[in-house]
């Protein structure tokens, strides 16, 4: 059964290394926009099969849903066409991201073993509310028991602040309506 | 056991056929190609996550594929609004006014 889905999770990220590699080479902007969704989608299937439902959600609705629609929003904004970028910078660029990656793996041994039983988050505190959700709340998912009671009030100042943070772009920038549009009509 | 194997023969076909959408997005000569590609690439994924939550046996896992059926339509509205109308600030019941008007005008 594990295996089963260990061979869908290789599958996914391979697909996912696809389009990363598309999005750098392809040149059409739009084919680009639309390739950004699709990683959402695979990413959000990939989080999926690796039991993070929570994560799978937020990237489902935030990432293939809304940053879809503002990037083309963004593309009606910009250029179609670009300077030539010289040699000298994809250079120093590449320096950059070989050096970056060349830390994560030296990070990488000290990650623990893929379902290893005890890692910090299945050992301590964690399987604390593991073992009292159950009983005190009634909530199957442990991470939204976790996030909605638990630290509730934290993810209340949360909602707050990206309540607050959609309210002051829809004042600045206008809700699309208005005057505008009347005249068009 | 036969029943988790057919599941995995039916999620492997589908990922079979989510790697072909991919190959046309990426060739797609036209835009409209890639749009057909990215609608269908949705309705893969979503019919994927229902087999994988048949799989492990995880029912939560369906609220996902019902939530990427929602979201997908939005993003493919939004995509065929742009290339109708080359904006997303006009309101549809607008444009739906204006082509009344202008059939109008015709007759």
């Amino acid at each position: 059964m594990v295996d089963f889905t260990q061979v869908f999770d290789y599958v996914l990220m391979a697909m996912l290394l696809a389009i990363g590699v598309a999005v750098i080479r392809l040149k059409n902007l739009f084919a680009i926009v639309m390739l950004t969704g699709v990683y959402s989608l695979l990413s959000a299937a990939w989080f999926v099969s690796l039991d993070a439902l929570d994560v799978g959600f937020t990237e489902a609705a935030v990432g293939a849903g809304v940053s879809t629609v503002l990037l083309l929003a963004a593309m009606l904004l910009t250029a179609r066409d670009c300077d030539h970028v010289g040699a000298a910078r994809h250079w120093a660029a590449l320096a950059v991201t070989v050096a970056a990656g060349a830390a994560l793996f030296y990070a990488l041994p000290d990650m623990p073993i893929y379902g290893s039983g005890d890692t910090p988050a299945n050992s301590g505190v964690g399987m604390d509310y593991m073992m009292r959700t159950g009983e005190e709340l009634f909530i199957p998912n442990v991470v939204t028991a976790v996030l909605g009671s638990y630290r509730g009030f934290d993810t209340m100042g949360e909602v707050f602040v990206v309540f607050a943070a959609g309210v002051g772009v829809a004042l600045l920038m206008g809700l699309g309506g208005g005057k505008r549009d009347e005249e068009d009509v | 056991m036969i029943m988790s194997a057919v599941d995995f023969a039916v999620g492997a076909i589908l990922a079979f056929a989510m790697v072909i959408i991919l190959i046309r997005l990426f060739a797609g000569p036209t835009l409209y190609d890639r749009v057909l590609a990215v609608n269908a690439f949705g309705t893969k994924t979503v019919l994927f996550l229902v087999v994988f939550a048949l799989m492990v046996d995880e029912p939560a896992a369906i609220d996902i594929a019902l939530l990427y059926a929602l979201i997908n339509f939005i993003a493919t509205i939004a995509i065929l609004k742009f290339f109708r109308y080359r904006s997303l600030e006009v309101a549809l019941s607008a444009m739906a006014l204006r082509k009344a008007l202008d059939r109008e005008d015709e007759e």
